[in-house]
């Protein structure tokens, strides 16, 4: 049977781990290959590394960070970040990611999700939406929640499925960072409407709250930051947590 | 000992490479008859679609030298469902070492299967030192029927064919190279038949 995956997410900016970590065992907490190889070996499914780099030059230190993981690291990983163009997802699989994923681009630019599908194939194509309960319906937001797309998450979700995303990750703004627990409704709707898998994301808090989103909220995997980077949350100790609540991990 | 990666744009011949890296091999990465003849392991990799993916080997005639190959021959993912029959992913006959055929996945799965699923039922040296119910890592959405080549199975909908092998030809529906340690094991295993 298919289990259900925890993704450390990574935040990086010109090439370095921003978030500050508690990893006082790492000789170097700053480098995300080093960090997400401890992650690995603790257990974690799959890795996301999101560049937060604001200009292009710097971007392409990305790439060269990307090659880096790859030769270090035994399990998937998705870069996400920025990426506007055909040309940006061929410079980041080519430098060894195993997915990519994409955000404000693929509202920005009709088309750009099928053409991507088309040249790289579905399954390594991410959609990242941004939502926010506003008004009694779970809104997108782009460009790193600054700006209203004007779209519902979930026709959102449903179209670029049909459009050729391969997943989805569900980040709900107004729980992030919060360590509220995830918000179960908009997740288990947008997983139940997309027959693709959904990574939900934001408010991770307790090893409860993974448990909830992953059997409630219906969501293939949970993706956290600040819980496992803080040392609140060992990767392994919420997989025999979950694996007690009878939820299949591995 | 020599380990080739054929290449034939539908990869993730890169990681494979790494992959091998990571246990102190050297592969070469290579579309040249010659040096995929010589080696002493062929590993057959793919992410992509079948049709474009049968179509780039006919024109080269990588078709008939891989049928050829007498080394152990590794496909993964992709390289494993091209060793099969036919394929339904864009109607595609493929190189019919495995006999079956390979389907689309349908009857509400979510598609395409992304994560980490358990292989059972192992048989043969590729899973030596493995446990029953290890997970590997998948993105797939066709799948391997099952036969009598079949040396590991999975569920996901249908229990189909995670592992195939006939003769020298090894077939893996699974990323080893993705697989965290219990991949590597796989992959070592491979390289030490």
């Amino acid at each position: 049977m298919l289990s259900k995956r925890i993704i450390p997410c990574l935040d990086v900016k010109d090439g370095r781990t921003v978030k500050g970590t508690r990893f006082l065992d790492l000789k170097d907490a700053g480098d995300p290959v080093e960090l997400g190889a401890m992650y690995a070996r603790e257990g974690a499914d799959e890795l996301v590394f999101l560049d937060i780099s604001a200009t292009h030059e710097k971007r392409k230190t990305m790439c060269s960070l990307v090659t880096r993981v790859a030769e270090k690291i035994n399990i998937p990983f998705t870069v996400g970040g920025g990426i506007a163009s055909v040309e940006d997802v061929a410079a980041l699989l080519e430098a060894g990611a195993d997915k990519i994923s994409i955000n404000t681009a693929a509202v920005r630019t009709p088309g750009l999700l099928t053409e991507l599908a088309f040249r790289f194939g579905s399954q390594c194509i991410v959609q990242a939406i941004d939502a926010k309960y506003e008004d009694g319906k779970w809104m997108v937001f782009l460009e790193g929640g600054r700006v209203a797309a004007g779209i519902e998450a979930i026709a959102w979700a449903k179209q670029a499925v049909d459009l050729g995303a391969g997943e989805i990750l569900l980040t709900t703004m107004d729980r992030d960072g919060t360590k509220e627990g995830f918000a179960l409704d908009i997740t288990r709707q947008v997983s139940e409407a997309v027959n693709v898998s959904v990574i939900a994301s934001g408010g991770a808090g307790s090893q409860e709250h993974f448990a909830e989103v992953l059997t409630e909220g219906c969501a293939d995997a949970a993706l956290a930051a600040s819980v496992f980077h803080f040392g609140e949350l060992s990767i392994n100790e919420l997989k025999n947590y979950l694996k007690q609540q009878n939820i299949l991990v591995r | 000992m020599k380990t080739v990666i054929i290449k034939y744009g539908s990869g993730n011949t890169r990681s494979v490479d790494f992959a091998l890296r990571r246990l102190g091999v050297s592969g070469s990465v290579s579309d040249d008859p010659e040096e995929i003849r010589a080696a002493d392991k062929v590993i057959f990799p793919g992410v992509g679609e079948a049709s474009s993916a049968m179509k780039y080997l006919l024109e080269r005639k990588l078709d008939t030298l891989i049928k050829e190959l007498k080394q152990p021959v590794l496909g993964i993912c992709l390289g494993m469902q091209l060793l099969c029959e036919c394929s339904e992913e864009g109607n595609t006959e493929c190189l019919g070492i495995f006999k079956q055929k390979v389907k689309k996945f349908n009857g509400g799965m979510k598609v395409p299967q992304i994560g980490w699923n358990n292989i059972s039922n192992l048989k043969g040296k590729l899973f030596k030192g493995l446990s029953e119910n290890e997970f590997m890592y998948f993105v797939h959405g066709y799948f391997a029927e099952q036969s009598k080549a079949t040396v590991a199975l999975t569920e996901y909908g249908p229990r189909y064919s995670s592992a195939l092998q006939n003769d020298n030809f090894y077939g893996v529906q699974f990323h080893p190279e993705k697989s965290g340690t219990a991949g590597e094991m796989v992959l070592k295993n491979f390289l030490e038949l």
